[in-house]
């Protein structure tokens, strides 16, 4: 499981990493996303992955899952959930105010014609 | 007020005076400008009891709900903590004096946003949890997301979409960097962490290296240190002035976020491989940031950008005193921080005048009209210059002096004392040639080239004080100047004339006075700051108790 935990890990940050360095505003939100999701995932693993055991205290229960991680990942979950609805809103008025979408505002390698065309 | 309480009125200030205002957002204006400033007097007066309460050394600590100290969140204050909180409040009446005089109509919410802001940023100082400062830097960065669009316009639009997604990939690796140490050592208490650190076995040394230079990108992003830089002087240069006033102190959390770690968890104590581990990197990379930030301010194409390429510099001057670490070296650079915080502040502050002096053409560096009460502001700039070029007789001198007596005890002295002279030159160069292009070199309006473009290509005549609607077109394809930064395009909330508008960079100006004059009790001030830094049992003890 932690093979295929990391794995996943750095399947969703290489993802996120290669669309946050995309030119448009789009692929840059999906990026940062994805980056979220893999960082979420990464801070509920340092808590250390446990099966079948509950993180708040039942009587009669001997091992623990550690429930700090848990909470920190809500936390940042919710963070990361407010941030995106910002940044695609704010893609959005970009897009609406520079006539363009790309986040440099400027179409770079298109003519001219082309860019204020889309 | 039982000291307990001091601790936490400064978080609790600003969020409740910011849900309030949220509240009261229908009232008339003037109720909730004088509300906002207010709740500003109040912070400043808390700050000022804080700095009271830790003068003998003592620190005070609050636990969140009673949780005692590794498993409940604390919040810390120490002389460090009151030191910052004081400047940034002092910083923020400043900003919001400016911001009352017309600039907050530019926008909605405007006073919520900053009163956020603060809260983020108080809290920020005074939290003694990793994750929870991670918490507080999205705070902050959340409401400084809103100020740095406020009043509209493309040029702020762009600068806040680069500036917000950067940011979080920052906050992204803040994120990774937390978990790390969370795996490693099962807290996030930056007391606890610090105590563990010195009997860490020897298997962990690399992943909690990683996890703390992994720390070190991400304050040297919000610090805007060489090579994480870039973002700053669109972001500034095109925010509001009160609220790149205000954005001053935005870098030194970053700053301040270094020097926290660098001392509490990082310092003597820590033992091999850990002691000094910011430190190396620290050196080379802020004096890279101050040639840097001055090679900006030498090419920058306007004022505002001049002043955000002058912050950067301030970095790296504040982040050589950091990385240094000894006494003098960090009582240097907490001296050095109120006095670059003010003067860029103040800086920023004054472009507003002069923008609005020179018409059409704001704060662009070509010859234009005469700036009304020329002598006034020209004197109010050459301060600002002289502050933070590092001329004698003023603050931005001593502090420069300070800084490079304590690197002669160090290896790389012949370094240091080479980028802090030659950037100091750059400074005095780029100022110089500003201040000459903006009050000496007036050209009449007929004469002025740009002026001619604009009036070819809008078929009207600027005029002045009216900020320019068609500036950007104006501009050939490729010159890529925030055009009406400082004063965009919205007759709605225009600044105040007058003498009344210089008021609030002139008053900030005597407070870096009182910095140089009364410059030896700052220093003593400074100096039991740093002595309070390098002993971090002290901080240890007062959040955990004893040993056991």
């Amino acid at each position: 499981m932690e093979i295929l935990l990391s794995l996943v890990i750095g399947v969703l940050t290489a993802c996120g990493v290669y669309l946050l360095l995309r030119a448009q505003t789009f692929p840059v939100v999906l990026g940062l996303t994805l980056l979220s999701y893999a960082v979420n995932l990464f801070l509920f693993a340092s808590g250390r992955l446990v099966e079948g055991r509950p993180p708040i205290i039942v009587a009669g229960q001997t091992g623990y899952a550690d429930p700090l991680p848990q909470a920190l990942v809500l936390t940042a979950i919710v963070i990361g959930f407010a941030m995106t609805a910002f940044v695609i809103m704010l893609a959005l008025k970009a897009r609406a105010e520079l006539g363009t979408d790309e986040v440099d505002g400027q179409a770079e390698g298109r003519t001219e014609a082309e860019g204020e065309g889309r | 007020m039982p000291s307990s309480t001091l601790v936490i009125a400064p978080v609790l200030v600003p969020l409740v005076a910011g849900i309030l205002l949220l509240l009261f957002r229908a009232r008339e204006l003037r109720g909730r400008r004088a509300f906002s400033l207010l709740a500003v007097a109040v912070q400043i007066a808390l700050a000022l009891g804080l700095m009271a309460a830790t003068h003998h050394g003592d620190i005070l600590t609050y636990h969140l709900g009673n949780w005692p100290a590794p498993y409940g969140i604390v919040l810390v204050a120490d002389r460090l903590a009151a030191w910052l909180l004081l400047i940034t409040a002092l910083l923020a009446g400043f900003a919001l004096w400016q911001a009352c005089q017309g600039l907050d109509r530019r926008g909605r919410h405007f006073h919520v946003l900053f009163q956020w802001q603060l809260f983020g940023l108080n809290g920020a100082f005074l939290t003694g949890d990793l994750f929870n400062l991670f918490v507080f830097f999205e705070v902050l960065l959340l409401a400084s997301y809103g100020l740095v669009l406020h009043g509209g316009g493309p040029a702020r639009t762009r600068a806040g979409l680069h500036y917000v997604v950067v940011n979080l990939a920052g906050s992204a690796l803040f994120l990774i960097a937390a978990g790390l140490l969370y795996g490693i050592f099962g807290t996030l208490n930056l007391a606890h962490l610090a105590r563990l650190m010195t009997a860490m076995p020897a298997e962990n040394l690399g992943p909690a290296r990683t996890a703390l230079l992994l720390l070190l990108g991400v304050f040297a992003l919000k610090a805007a240190l060489l090579p994480l830089h870039l973002w700053l002087p669109a972001t500034y240069a095109s925010a509001l002035a009160p609220v790149a006033a205000l954005f001053a102190i935005m870098t030194k959390v970053g700053a301040y976020a270094i020097l926290r770690v660098a001392t509490l968890l990082l310092g003597a104590q820590a033992g091999d491989g850990l002691a000094g581990l910011y430190e190396a990197w620290l050196l080379s990379l802020a004096q890279a940031t101050l040639v840097a930030g001055m090679l900006g301010a030498l090419a920058a194409p306007s004022l505002g950008r001049q002043t955000a390429w002058l912050v950067v510099a301030s970095v790296g001057t504040l982040l050589i005193a950091f990385g240094l670490g000894d006494r003098e070296a960090l009582a240097a650079g907490l001296y050095y921080l109120p006095h670059s915080s003010f003067a860029a502040a103040a800086l920023f502050m004054l472009a507003v005048p002069i923008a609005r002096g020179r018409g059409t053409l704001t704060d662009r560096f070509v010859p234009g009209p005469d700036i009304p009460r020329a002598p006034l502001v020209g004197t109010l700039f050459f301060l600002c210059a002289i502050l933070l070029a590092g001329l004698p007789p003023l603050s931005g001198f001593l502090g420069k002096v300070l800084l490079l007596q304590a690197a002669l005890d160090q290896p790389g002295w012949p370094w240091i004392l080479a980028t802090v002279l030659t950037a100091g030159l750059l400074g005095l160069v780029a100022l110089a040639r500003s201040g000459s292009l903006l009050f000496f070199r007036s050209a009449a309006p007929s004469q002025g080239q740009e002026f001619a473009a604009t009036r070819t290509l809008t078929g009207e005549a600027p005029v002045p004080g009216v900020a320019p609607v068609s500036a950007e077109s104006a501009c050939p394809e490729g010159v890529s100047y925030a055009p009406a930064a400082v004063v965009p395009p919205v007759r709605n909330g225009s600044p105040a004339s007058g003498y009344r508008a210089l008021l609030p960079a002139a008053v900030l100006l005597l407070l870096t006075l009182g910095l140089t004059l009364w410059a030896g009790d700052w220093l003593e001030l400074t100096t039991a700051i740093a002595d309070q830094l390098l002993q971090p049992h002290a901080y240890i003890r007062a959040v955990l108790g004893e040993m056991p």
